[in-house]
């Protein structure tokens, strides 16, 4: 023993079987490492399987979308390529060559092949999302190609003028390749003109980036909401005995195990321009019968029922920061002098930040990508960016666009979290 | 929060009107979901309280709305109420089937999600995990990405996939439903593990017990509590999902949020307020059973309330 520590390096220490201790200790280790490991390994591959590939599918959906190469059959499940003559002339002139008769030519060739595919209106489709009133351009085409006589060029662009319109065959030529960015340019209301610069959209079409800021606008005033309403609650259950505050408790915890759909219920029946809240405002002479409030399907229902939704998640971050606060601080500083006002705002409030930014960020992220309470009671000036995602793929089926909003979002929300992991640390969410 | 004896007089004021405060935040906070369970009763087809509600003439109240509940989508609703109209209930009635589905879809998302999530958390809080931040972001990121990007994403894979053609009812459901129910497992079971006692595992293998016996003689019990308000957490979350089951759902798939949906959504009826007050009540129950066994993990781990 004596020689071990005068001299380590020369006879090292050895367990009873002869290893040395140190890598008897490093296999040890790593052994214990790749059991922990083995436990949480089919955990991380079934999420991987059931949501992040999943994802990253919808991911790469939204820059890329073959509707205008290839046609699907449904029932069979088999591919055929269409618009191959196009595609061709395409790579063999590049961007900006005015359309001449051999592209007509081409055009023609596929537009039969499209009725035989019965792949016209996929094809349209393709087109229409960038320049819309293409659809019927397409099937109309495709019906007629047949009876088309040459010269092509003029033949085409007398059955429908709008053939030759040089934004047509700028979105051709982008859609006959897989990969585009075009819906992402949309998301962020950006298109390419005819010569395929990027610019913004007019004015008045400007519909997806308005929708973001109105969602940041009304997630910042939800979480201030929620702060300002969660705070003063939070104070007096961590300063209320345990006895008490486990039981005032439950005014938290019950809305946060009630269903989602019954309390935006709820607030749907509060809120209705007949509801409960309008009738007692009427029946207190407050407002008179004939212009009742008007607190549904808009901003105002959304924000107040989304306020009461995520509140509990506001409270439990404040409240696991404030109770361990220990109460002779404040003590300490009435007594060196200061007022209450002070005490609180020097001493008490600093010690309740890391609560604060835990509870704003968490439902900051959960606010933005809310879904259910807008789409029932936002209307149309109140629904947020995930009813436009919503929207695109169950109404206007385009469902690249949504992947695109879809990509934004989770873009903003992964940085959130990040951020949230970074400050707070996902190993702090509590749950009650 | 007794007030000092020294407080001013602004003080007391403002101390007085601080308790008002949260009391109307309270009244925020619970009144939205105790008002549906009076209105539930209105025997007029309004969603407000009608004058005979409030001076509380029995006959302004009545059932008729869980009667509703009961017969909707019947066969013959109108038949005399023997063993017959029972069996219809039970077979066509649109609320039972849809409260039949959501309880399999629960059940078998929850058992998946306990599971894995079980397992995962002694993993995850076992000093020498590796790479534990990156993994536990990923386990716990279905909570955080908005369910919407959730369902578009599963829409695709599924039809990718053809989930549908695999011949497994509610498959695509329950394992979304699993996913989604995890991040709470493993927040509510890593919790209880923070404050487990190690030395517990060592002296039962000091005194013999081999890992196996130590695990379910030892560690399950004491970490039992948690597990199960994880599995309760995972079934809720199942139990009130829509979004999802909107988007990947087969037709005939129906469940309890998926039948409020339409019913919110198309035409509200106060058949609605009744489902909302059973649902209501049965997270009451939840709450409490949480509650109780918090203390009761508690109480094992030796922490108790001062």
């Amino acid at each position: 023993m004596a020689d071990a520590t005068t001299n380590p390096t020369n006879t090292g220490l050895t367990t009873a079987d002869g290893k040395p201790l140190k890598a008897a200790l490093a296999h040890a280790q790593a052994r214990s490492r790749r059991r922990a490991f083995l436990l949480v390994l089919p955990l991380l591959l079934f999420i991987v399987i059931t949501f992040i590939v999943p994802i990253g599918q919808m991911l790469k959906r939204s820059v890329y979308n073959d509707g205008f190469t290839v046609q699907k059959n449904l029932t069979t499940g088999e591919k055929t390529p269409i618009m191959v003559n196009l595609a061709n002339w395409f790579d063999e002139n590049p961007a900006g060559t005015e359309p001449d008769e051999t592209a007509f030519v081409a055009l023609v060739e596929d537009l039969k092949t499209l009725k035989e595919t019965r792949a016209a209106g996929q094809a349209g489709t393709r087109i229409n999302y960038e320049l819309p009133g293409s659809r019927s351009l397409f099937t109309q085409g495709a019906r007629k190609a047949k009876k088309l006589q040459p010269p092509f060029k003029e033949a085409l662009i007398e059955l429908n003028p709008k053939w030759g319109d040089p934004k047509l065959w700028q979105v051709m030529r982008s859609a006959s390749s897989n990969l585009t960015g075009t819906f992402f340019l949309a998301a962020m209301d950006r298109t390419r003109n005819a010569d395929g610069d990027i610019m913004s959209v007019d004015e008045d079409h400007q519909i997806y980036l308005k929708l973001f800021g109105r969602t940041f606008m009304l997630s910042v005033l939800i979480t201030v909401l929620t702060l300002i309403l969660a705070y003063p609650i939070a104070h007096l259950l961590a300063t209320l005995p345990l006895r008490y505050s486990n039981l005032l408790m439950i005014f938290v915890l019950l809305p946060f195990w009630t269903s989602l759909l019954v309390r935006t219920t709820s607030w749907m029946i509060l809120l209705q321009s007949q509801g409960v809240l309008n009738d007692a405002m009427v029946a207190m002479g407050l407002i008179g019968n004939d212009n009742r409030i008007q607190m549904m399907y808009n901003k105002i229902g959304t924000v107040v029922a989304m306020t009461h939704i995520l509140l509990p998640f506001m409270v439990l971050p404040l409240y696991s920061v404030m109770r361990p606060i220990n109460p002779s601080y404040v003590r300490a500083a009435r007594s060196l002098g200061a007022t209450s006002w002070t005490a609180f705002r020097r001493i008490y409030f600093p010690q309740t930040v890391p609560g604060i930014a835990a509870g704003a960020l968490l439902v900051f992220i959960l606010a933005v990508g809310y879904y259910i309470t807008p789409a029932l009671v936002g209307g149309s000036d109140g629904t947020l960016i995930s009813n436009l995602i919503a929207f695109h793929m169950q109404k206007s089926l385009n469902w690249s666009m949504a992947a695109a909003l879809a990509s934004l979002l989770l873009g903003g929300i992964l940085i959130l979290y990040w951020l949230y992991d970074r400050l707070v640390g996902i190993d702090n969410l509590k749950l009650g | 929060m007794a007030l000092p004896s020294y407080a001013s007089r602004a003080e007391r004021i403002w101390h007085y009107t601080y308790l008002v405060i949260c009391v109307l935040i309270f009244l925020f906070l619970i009144a939205p979901i105790l008002i549906v369970i009076p209105l539930s009763f209105n025997a007029e087809p309004y969603f407000t309280f009608t004058e005979k509600m409030l001076s509380l003439d029995p006959t302004g109240y009545s059932t008729r709305w869980y009667d509703l509940l009961l017969t909707f989508g019947m066969n013959a609703p109108d038949a005399t109420r023997d063993s017959s109209w029972w069996a219809d209930a039970w077979e066509n009635a649109a609320w039972i089937r849809a409260t039949k589905n959501s309880l399999i879809i629960g059940f078998f998302a929850t058992v998946l999600a306990t599971g894995l999530g079980t397992l995962a958390a002694l993993g995850l809080s076992k000093p020498d995990m590796p790479w534990r931040r990156p993994i536990m972001a990923i386990l716990i990121s279905p909570m955080i990405v908005p369910i919407i990007i959730t369902a578009t994403g599963l829409f695709f894979f599924y039809s990718y996939i053809r989930i549908g053609s695999w011949g497994i009812p509610y498959l695509g459901i329950i394992l979304a439903h699993a996913t989604l129910g995890i991040p709470f497992v493993i927040i509510t079971v890593t919790a209880t593990l923070s404050g487990f006692d190690h030395s517990l595992t060592r002296a039962a293998a000091n005194l013999g017990a081999n890992p196996r016996t130590t695990f379910f003689r030892v560690i399950m019990p004491l970490i039992l509590p948690g597990v199960i308000s994880g599995a309760l957490f995972a079934f809720v979350t199942s139990f009130d999902e829509v979004v999802v089951v909107l988007f990947v759902g087969a037709l005939d798939e129906q469940t309890i949020p998926r039948q409020m949906w339409n019913g919110i959504r198309e035409q509200i009826s106060p058949a609605i307020l009744s489902v909302a007050t059973i649902l209501v009540i049965i997270s009451i129950l939840l709450l409490a059973t949480v509650e109780l066994l918090r203390r009761r993990g508690e109480k094992l781990r030796g922490i108790s309330p001062q």
